[in-house]
């Protein structure tokens, strides 16, 4: 009889709900082709597939992170000076990531140059900060930063994956496209190196979507 | 006649709805179409049916067209054996030509009309006309020397993004054919701008002459305007260039044709011409006096003559659906379109043939054009009422 007087059960680290936090933002309220956030750090690193993936981590860092830290503290933050303090919270792991990029990875952090910097603008972070980690519970929104960064993650190395295979013919650094190929007159597409192709992708993976998701049909 | 008649009737039934071939109804419908006037009669609504349907104001802008093909044919034959110093016949050049020109013109409409007939079946909607121009324009607007399977990626971008997404023939807010020539342009540079003009296939027994420069007037006009071709060599289109758009002659014919019918608009010819004239002379007076040879000192009337101004005045910025829609609004379309060009040409040496990418650009803006004429109208009235 003991047992049943306890306390009502507590949800489990992956339950149903919590599964639905990281698999959401994926697919159904995507990031970027939903809701239509960070476009244009998008547009600015998806020429190669390494620079994606490098910002795509640095990302989901510092989106789970500022999701947790904000959450922890959302009860002793004042509402009127809460965005200060997210934007204290999102710079601070921002610079950890720059630095760590530019003690570990210098080539890739040239590459990326002011588009790290830049995360702290990138509307996804501060849009689920105000969003979700304000009213919840750290660990929902740690794997709600986690999910976002991920959905913003797919688009970002799908675009990517396009433009340096018709671009420049190799995927992460690796020529696929043969000599043959070459010598019979096929030339690497110039408009891929460009910005506005990341925008024609993202608009073609949006048509894809909404063709194949019904429950997008509706959003306008 | 007849007997197409009959064969047309006899396989009518097969795509009619509820039989086996249904999905295809709108496939055969176009072919019916094209080949015959529909014998079908409005129920309802309005009785009175124009004979200027899409299908004969799209005929008509080809006709206006052929000069122009013609004469690009004829000038890609020239071209080719003037580079290699030959002697050659009218017959010659046409032949030349025609081996060149018309491959890129067959895959142009097989691409672009490919995917028209996929959205008209996927989608259930009849298959419009409009490709029939645009199939015919993005030939006249590249270099001979394209590869062709860019010709068909072009078509195919310009046809799906820049026309079915946005809902069809009619839907377009940009000029297809022109979308199809940036997109190559920006996508394949090395084979859209620099020495590419002439089609420099080897001839047995002969060498491409010493004097022979791919160089087109745009380039040789922004370094030193005085080496440019005599005025009438350039208005006759006796110079290298995109298939189509050398002979300003050719181009005009198209513009009587297009005004007489009504098809294009005169408003906005006119304008396009008189902005460029206005800006060029405008340029001339404030040229640097102490640098004769500096681009801003080309005579005015040779913006006319250089490279595709006519032909993007004529049958590019005239297009129905992506142009501005009042009368004023035409005008003030027109000429800043003729500005512009003139002022990137002159100040922007990146992009030499700024027609292209001025008559996107003022389709964009085409709309906001409409709305402030419109508004502007609304308030004089009121004032005045």
């Amino acid at each position: 009889m003991a047992e049943v007087l306890e306390k009502p059960k507590k949800e489990g680290l992956f339950s149903k709900k919590n599964i639905a936090i990281i698999k959401d933002p994926l697919d159904d309220s995507n990031p970027v082709t939903v809701q239509v956030l960070g476009i244009c750090s998008a547009l600015a690193v998806t020429v190669q597939v390494k620079p994606a993936i490098i910002m795509t981590l640095g990302v989901i860092f510092v989106t789970a992170f500022s999701n947790l830290i904000v959450s922890i503290i959302r009860k002793s933050i004042p509402t009127r000076v809460r965005i200060i303090v997210q934007l204290i919270v999102v710079a601070t792991l921002v610079t950890i990531v720059d630095q760590m990029l530019k003690a570990y990875m210098f080539d890739v952090s040239k590459k990326l140059s002011v588009f790290v910097g830049l995360i702290i603008t990138n509307c996804i972070v501060m849009g689920r900060l105000e969003a979700f980690a304000f009213a919840q519970k750290p660990w929902p929104s740690f794997l709600d930063g986690i999910g976002n960064g991920l959905g913003y993650g797919i688009i970002l190395i799908t675009v990517a994956v396009f433009r340096e295979f018709f671009g420049s013919g190799s995927i992460l650094g690796f020529n696929l496209v043969p000599q043959w190929a070459y010598d019979h007159g096929y030339v690497n597409n110039g408009l891929m190196m460009l910005p506005p192709s990341a925008l024609f992708l993202i608009g073609g993976y949006i048509w894809w979507q909404r063709s194949r998701n019904k429950k997008l049909t509706n959003i306008s | 006649m007849k007997l197409a008649r009959k064969l047309v009737d006899s396989v009518k039934p097969k795509f009619a709805k509820g039989s086996k071939l249904e999905k295809y109804h709108y496939l055969f419908d176009a072919f019916e179409t094209f080949l015959f006037v529909p014998d079908t009669t409005t129920k309802n609504g309005v009785h009175v049916r124009d004979a200027m349907d899409l299908k004969r104001t799209m005929l008509m802008v080809i006709i206006a067209l052929i000069p122009s093909m013609l004469f690009g044919i004829w000038n890609t034959g020239h071209q080719h054996y003037l580079a290699f110093g030959m002697e050659s016949s009218f017959m010659d050049n046409m032949i030349f030509g025609l081996i060149k020109v018309l491959p890129i013109i067959v895959v142009s409409y097989a691409a672009g009309l490919g995917v028209e007939f996929l959205f008209s079946i996927t989608k259930g909607h009849p298959v419009s006309e409009g490709y029939l121009v645009t199939g015919l324009l993005i030939p006249l607007t590249l270099p001979v020397t394209v590869p062709l399977w860019m010709v068909a990626l072009g078509a195919v971008f310009c046809t799906l993004l820049g026309k079915e997404i946005f809902g069809g023939t009619g839907m377009n807010f940009m000029n297809p054919a022109l979308l199809a020539r940036a997109f190559m342009f920006f996508a394949f540079p090395a084979f859209m701008s620099g020495d590419i003009w002439t089609d420099l296939s080897p001839e047995v027994g002969h060498q491409v002459v010493d004097a022979f420069s791919g160089a087109t007037n745009l380039v040789v006009f922004d370094t030193n305007y005085a080496s440019l071709p005599s005025a009438w060599d350039m208005f006759m289109g006796f110079e290298q260039g995109s298939i189509g758009e050398t002979s300003v002659l050719a181009c005009l014919i198209g513009a009587v044709i297009l005004i007489v019918s009504g098809v294009g608009s005169w408003r906005i010819i006119v304008s396009i011409f008189v902005g460029g004239y206005l800006m060029g002379l405008l340029m001339n007076i404030l040229a640097p006096a102490d640098n004769l040879a500096h681009a801003m000192h080309t005579p005015a009337h040779f913006h006319w003559l250089m490279g595709s101004f006519a032909f993007g005045a004529v049958f590019m910025a005239t297009d129905p659906v992506s142009a501005a829609q009042t009368n004023t609004g035409k005008i003030i379309y027109g000429l800043l379109i003729g500005i512009m060009i003139v002022v990137l040409r002159v100040f922007n040496p990146a992009y030499p043939e700024a027609v292209m990418l001025t008559i996107l650009l003022l389709n964009v803006f085409a709309p906001i054009i409409d709305h402030i004429v419109v508004e502007r109208h609304i308030k004089t009235r009121l004032k005045n009422a």
